[in-house]
């Protein structure tokens, strides 16, 4: 039944994936409509995977890469949902999808451990604290997209030739603004999740909490420089691009010493 | 049944002769009403705009109501003769959706013949000038061009340097509202631009032209500030929108003067739009991060893309409007009788 639920969702999105290009490509209308209902769709899809995992597992199904993968593609449509729809930005759903279909399409196809092998997770604190981590990095990977958003508007701009990219993607101003935002949000989520696995008394692996404490300190050290204006629109988009990449390659390392041995 | 249509428009005569014909708002009770005398007609709306001065009637003996309604508009114009009527239903409906759709209008894909449509026949309506048949084309006509509208890229982009700066600007900030502009050179075409921009939400525009009468003048004109122009960099820290058409031979904005401005800036984006030839500003500025620079040739550019795009998009409008055509006759063969 997960499997179904996890092709179900994958198929929604390749197809919008499909229309979204098919559409853009051939210079008709936004595909803003189909972008929020197929994330919507896949969004009531993951949770159902998520939750029956769950029941097997007997605690919050991310104890595996392969749980920790889909939980992040549900975490980055839940953002999308909540925030990214409020903040109406045309074709954030477009960008979404296909870092959805990522997440999902390794976690289905890649050769990556499947096995719920964490058994010290049943602590409600320690479920908390990994849980809300991973919705941070949802919230991280929205910011991420807006970045990468923001820096082609800017091209788009800059290159003063008009077309369909220019008049499609949102102002560049509100890009610049949800792209902080998103950073706030990732950063305030990821901070309570620190806190929680602190409070947990949890073990921590020497890499996994350098490599944690890294992310944590680079997006802070962006909302301090944002601050004080030291930082430029422009730069934070590119940073924020640049971390999300870093965070989707450490991924699986964090993952590998959250195992227990 | 049958629809016919009767007037003049901006492809058959120049402004001079339309507005002979036009039918202002409060000739339009009379209008009507001399309409509705004439034996054999249904039902009449009366669309009047700066382009077109068209009715659209409904009878179930069209020649004779043609020649009243002929004889009618005669007779408001002093013997001038307009110079379309149709007496058929089909091309009068195709007519209709395509006015309507935007594709009759002088920039092609404009919207806002659709509004004026709407006030023609919510005034007919009103006046009880319209019949079951005038109504279901009426609703069938905006049905169409909402159709056209949202399937087709017919409405895309901005065709005129004023409308192209408008649409740039919102790309660059969103929300126009509270945004501060600076005139550097009150030429007409920043002044248009200008007045775009005004009617979108800026909330401040300074004006500053070598003649500081010049200046004060068109400051007074849209609601703004003059201001001598030796001292344009001067008030310049908050402008988020710079508009340059001065006869200078060199470039007055150079990236040399900008840089320390922008340092001020607070990391605001600033469009400049430089409508001079020679141009006013260093082509080097666009480099400068957050500055979006535009000269006249780009936003030409830019308009002549949207109106190609346009233009390339009327066959597609056809496609929709003959299936929308087609539709409306077949309930009109299966609803000949007049009925209120």
């Amino acid at each position: 039944m997960q499997k179904l639920l996890l092709i179900a969702s994958t198929l929604i999105l390749l197809c919008n994936l499909a229309y979204t290009l098919y559409r853009l490509g051939s210079g008709r209308v936004r595909p803003g409509r189909s972008n929020l209902g197929a994330l919507g769709a896949a969004f009531i899809l993951l949770s159902a995977d998520l939750w029956l995992r769950g029941q097997v597992q007997r605690s919050c199904p991310i104890n595996s890469l392969f749980d920790v993968m889909i939980f992040m593609a549900w975490s980055t449509t839940l953002i999308y949902l909540l925030v990214g729809s409020a903040y109406r930005l045309s074709l954030l759903g477009a960008f979404t999808t296909p870092l959805v279909l990522l997440l999902l399409l390794t976690a289905e196809f890649a050769p990556i451990d499947r096995s719920p092998s964490i058994r010290a997770m049943r602590e409600p604190w320690i479920e908390f604290h990994a849980s809300l981590s991973l919705i941070a990095y949802g919230a991280f990977a929205l910011a991420g997209l807006a970045g990468a958003m923001y820096l082609l508007q800017d091209r788009q701009l800059k290159k003063r030739k008009g077309g369909m990219l220019l008049y499609n993607l949102p102002p560049i101003t509100d890009l610049g603004v949800a792209n902080t935002r998103l950073i706030c949000l990732g950063l305030i989520l990821l901070t309570i999740a620190f806190a929680a696995g602190f409070l947990s008394g949890m073990q921590v692996n020497t890499i996994k909490f350098w490599t944690s404490a890294t992310i944590w300190l680079a997006y802070a050290l962006i909302i301090v420089l944002r601050q004080v204006h030291t930082l430029a629109p422009r730069r934070t988009a590119t940073l924020s691009l640049a971390a999300l990449v870093f965070i989707l390659i450490t991924l699986p390392t964090i993952q590998h010493f959250s195992t227990p041995k | 049944m049958t629809i016919l249509c009767a007037g003049i428009n901006h492809r058959d005569a120049a402004l001079e002769i339309r507005e002979r014909f036009a039918i202002g708002n409060h000739e339009l009770k009379e209008t009507l009403n001399n309409l509705q005398a004439i034996e054999g007609l249904s039902g009449a709306v009366v669309v009047s705009t700066c382009n077109r001065v068209e009715l659209y009637a409904s009878s179930i003996n069209p020649t004779p109501v043609m020649d009243a309604i002929r004889r009618f508009l005669k007779s408001r114009t002093s013997g001038l003769e307009a110079p379309f009527y149709t007496e058929d239903s089909l091309p009068s409906v195709k007519h209709l959706f395509r006015v309507a759709s935007g594709l009759d209008s002088m920039v092609v894909g404009e919207t806002e013949i659709l509004g004026q449509l709407k006030q023609a026949y919510s005034a007919a309506a009103q006046h009880g000038a319209t019949n079951t048949h005038l109504n279901k084309l009426f609703q069938h006509a905006f049905r169409v061009a909402k159709q056209v509208r949202t399937e087709t890229s017919i409405t895309r982009g901005a065709t005129s340097v004023g409308s192209v700066a408008v649409d740039l600007a919102g790309k660059i900030f969103g929300d126009l509202g509270g945004r501060k502009v600076m005139i550097l050179g009150a030429g007409d075409t920043s002044e248009r631009v200008a007045r775009s921009l005004v009617t979108r939400g800026v909330r401040t525009v300074i004006v500053a032209n070598r003649t500081f009468d010049r200046a004060g003048a068109l400051a007074d004109q849209i609601g703004g500030l003059a201001v001598h122009f030796e001292h344009w960099h001067t008030a310049f820290d908050e402008v988020d929108i710079l508009i340059c058409s001065t006869a200078a031979p060199h470039p007055i904005v150079t990236r040399e003067k900008l840089e320390p401005i922008l340092r001020r800036h607070s990391e605001r984006p600033l469009f400049i739009i430089d409508l001079a030839v020679p141009r006013d500003v260093e082509a080097s500025v666009n480099e400068l991060e957050n500055v979006y620079l535009y000269d006249i040739d780009s936003i030409e550019e830019i308009a002549r893309q949207s109106l190609n795009i346009r233009q390339a998009e009327i066959a597609r409008c056809e496609v929709l409007i003959d299936t929308h055509v087609a539709n409306f006759m077949h309930w009109m063969r299966n609803h000949p009788n007049p009925s209120r």
